[in-house]
């Protein structure tokens, strides 16, 4: 019997690209995907079912599709997106209830994916280069989405403690570029002059959207149990980052620089508090962890810089590609149509 | 791909090299192992830019770096450009003089631990200055988290190889990657104290160094350094001001007192750096935890071996400034 497998945050960048990537493997009987959105890429034979945003239904869905395995996507790591609160209630509600769905006694769970965010370990001037999976943050979270992030994190350890017989894996996912991706980072590399802080050049680290997919998918098909860092190899200055996608630095005041981001986000210039900690401390993560499971990179760092800069330039020519949007009666006609022809 | 898990696991974490930021394209193929696997692997993200990347679909996606910073934010070239200026400070002013220079090793990592004086102590620049030119391997410097927080300073500070002193990067710099480094256990005690008090060793910090080359397996090399001292005395300290800026002190030294441009230039005192014998510390490496009496024991027999060579060099010494 094939894998029945729950994507939360089908409508999110991920859970979208994971069950476009699921759904095609023939070991994989059913794709259930849950959101309050609707998807937003082109799926084959998803089911996406609509949820409030703290996923109150989830028990009953667990229930219903007896799923074998959860892909937890759609923790919001940008806090631009949301409010504090509203973070609240999606990441840690939200998993609270699908955790509490998961641990039902007829519960068939036996294998469950999440994917956090290096964000848990914040960027602090006493980090040390480098986080292993096991090294602690060097000051207490200062900001909303890191706090969310830990919280939920707390849930799948504990999980994963009552649960041994299923097998947990935690995913830290470095910063993200691609073609793609929308992220405060890549907006930010997207504008002719990218906000620095004066004073400050940090290595930052970051991890190429397909090699986040592929992450996923590795660890799903090789059962893995546990905590694991993921993003490309080696460390890259902001200003460096800034020269290779082609842009110009503008440096904003070390003093105070809290207040120059409240000011830029009212201007429309994305920089939420956790991102200017990252722009003048840096953070680097240990990859080596999933490497020796066996998992192979795509892109370094540098490489996941370049091939987000010539994406950039590509679209600055030839402007966006169209966007897929869901028609409700057209997916349910393909799927469930006698008219249409399945094999 | 499973089989690179089968084998990947049994040569442990340790024994990989470390992660430099370049990750030549040239070797990525002899990396790839399985043929069908990398096929399979791609399905997932069809739509990616794989068509643009068709040059190097076997292998990883590398970028040409634009600076050569590595990992630890040391940049080489700022090294070099560091090199030219501070010669003639190094050979003309202080003309420093090695003793024992031999005992460095040429391989490996070691724990280089040295007294540190002067308001702006010369004795880091001119160790690293030293080993980089004359034995053509580059030394990593451990300090304070206060140079990662002040602008413009953390930048430098870090391109010229300081690294922020935290046990987990002394460990990867000593033991995977087998670097030299120098610490100072008296950290700002050591420069920030007054001038009636030269030449006599601060507390050694919680033994700290010593657990970071008991950890790493790497031996520790005392250096004993002379003239620094007296390159830029205090004379008084300002210890209001540096509450306020939150620097672990402000001096008034005596090349203030000769003017606002003198304050900045330090006095031509002939500087003598010493190595004294390596020592090996006979526990084994990895351990999550040692004695803490070994610990302090060790440090306080590497202080006072510190001292004891200071004050010979001291009776050796006939003038501060012709040595």
């Amino acid at each position: 019997m094939g894998k029945r497998v729950l994507v939360t945050g089908l409508g999110s960048f991920w859970g979208g690209r994971l069950a476009q990537a699921i759904e095609k493997r023939p070991d994989v009987d059913v794709v259930v995907g849950l959101d309050t959105r609707e998807p937003t890429v082109e799926l084959e034979r998803t089911e996406y079912v609509r949820t409030d945003e703290s996923y109150s239904l989830l028990s009953r869905i667990v229930r219903a599709t007896q799923v074998d395995t959860i892909v937890h996507a759609f923790l919001v790591v940008d806090s631009t997106q949301m409010t504090g609160r509203q973070m609240h209630e999606v990441n840690v509600i939200g998993t609270m209830n699908l955790f509490a769905a998961a641990s039902q006694p007829e519960s068939k769970v036996r294998n469950v994916v999440v994917k956090s965010s290096t964000l848990v370990y914040g960027s602090h001037h006493a980090d040390p280069v480098w986080f292993t999976e096991s090294s602690r943050r060097s000051a207490l979270p200062r900001h909303v989405v890191e706090r969310t992030l830990m919280e939920v994190e707390g849930y799948v350890r504990d999980y994963a403690a009552d649960n041994p017989h299923v097998s947990v894996s935690l995913l830290r996912f470095s910063n993200v570029l691609g073609e793609e991706i929308d992220t405060p980072i890549t907006r930010l590399l997207r504008r002719p002059f990218v906000p620095c802080i004066f004073g400050y050049d940090p290595r930052l680290q970051f991890v190429h959207e397909t090699d986040v997919v592929r992450a996923m998918l590795f660890v799903l098909e090789h059962d893995l149990d546990g905590t694991f860092n993921v993003a490309g190899d080696g460390l890259l200055p902001w200003s460096e980052v800034i020269a290779l996608c082609g842009k110009r630095p503008w440096p904003l005041p070390p003093v105070g620089r809290g207040l120059a981001g409240a000011v830029l986000g009212r201007l429309g210039v994305d920089l939420p508090p956790e991102l200017i900690d990252l722009l003048t401390y840096g953070r680097g993560v240990d990859n080596r962890k999933l490497k020796a499971e066996g998992f192979e990179y795509r892109y370094t760092s540098a490489g996941a810089v370049r091939m987000f800069a010539e994406s950039a330039r590509l679209r600055s020519t030839v402007g966006d590609e169209p966007r897929y949007r869901y028609e409700r009666d057209v997916e349910n006609f393909f799927r469930h149509s006698p008219a249409v022809v399945r094999d | 791909m499973r089989a690179m898990a089968a084998q990947g696991s049994p040569g442990g974490r340790r024994r990989r090299p470390a992660l430099v930021a370049i990750d030549g394209a040239g070797d990525a193929s002899a990396r790839e192992v399985t043929g069908p696997a990398t096929a399979d692997d791609r399905e997932p993200d069809g739509t990616d830019a794989a068509g643009a990347e068709a040059g190097a679909a076997a292998g990883t996606v590398d970028a040409e770096r634009l600076s050569d910073v590595d990992e630890w934010g040391r940049s080489q070239h700022m090294r070099d450009l560091l090199a030219v200026l501070y010669e003639p400070i190094y050979e003309r002013w202080l003309r420093v003089e090695w003793e024992g220079f031999e005992k460095l090793p040429r391989t490996g990592g070691a724990l280089l631990v040295a007294n540190h004086a002067g308001a702006i102590p010369l004795d880091a620049p001119s160790i690293m200055h030293g080993i980089e030119r004359d034995l053509g391997r580059p030394v990593y410097g451990l300090g304070d988290e206060m140079f990662k927080r002040i602008p413009l300073v953390n930048v430098g500070w870090s391109r010229l190889g300081g690294v922020q002193a935290h046990p987990d990067n002394a460990y990867r710099l000593l033991r995977e990657q087998g670097h030299l480094v120098v610490v100072f256990p008296e950290g700002a005690r050591g420069p920030g104290k007054h001038w009636s008090e030269r030449y006599k060793l601060r507390r050694f910090g919680r033994g700290g160094f010593v657990q970071i080359a008991m950890r790493a397996g790497v031996p520790i090399i005392p250096l004993a350094v002379i003239g620094s001292e007296e390159t830029m005395p205090i004379v008084a300290k300002l210890p209001t001001l540096a509450r306020l800026l939150g620097l672990p002190y402000v001096p008034i030294t005596a090349n203030m007192l000769l003017g606002p441009v003198a304050a900045l230039v330090p006095f031509p005192a002939k500087m003598r750096i010493r190595v004294l014998d390596p020592i090996h510390l006979d526990v084994p490496p990895d351990q999550p935890r040692y004695s803490r009496s070994k610990i302090m024991d060790t440090s306080e027999a590497i202080r006072n071996a510190i001292q004891e060579e200071l004050y010979d060099m001291l009776r050796r010494r006939r003038s501060v400034i012709f040595g």
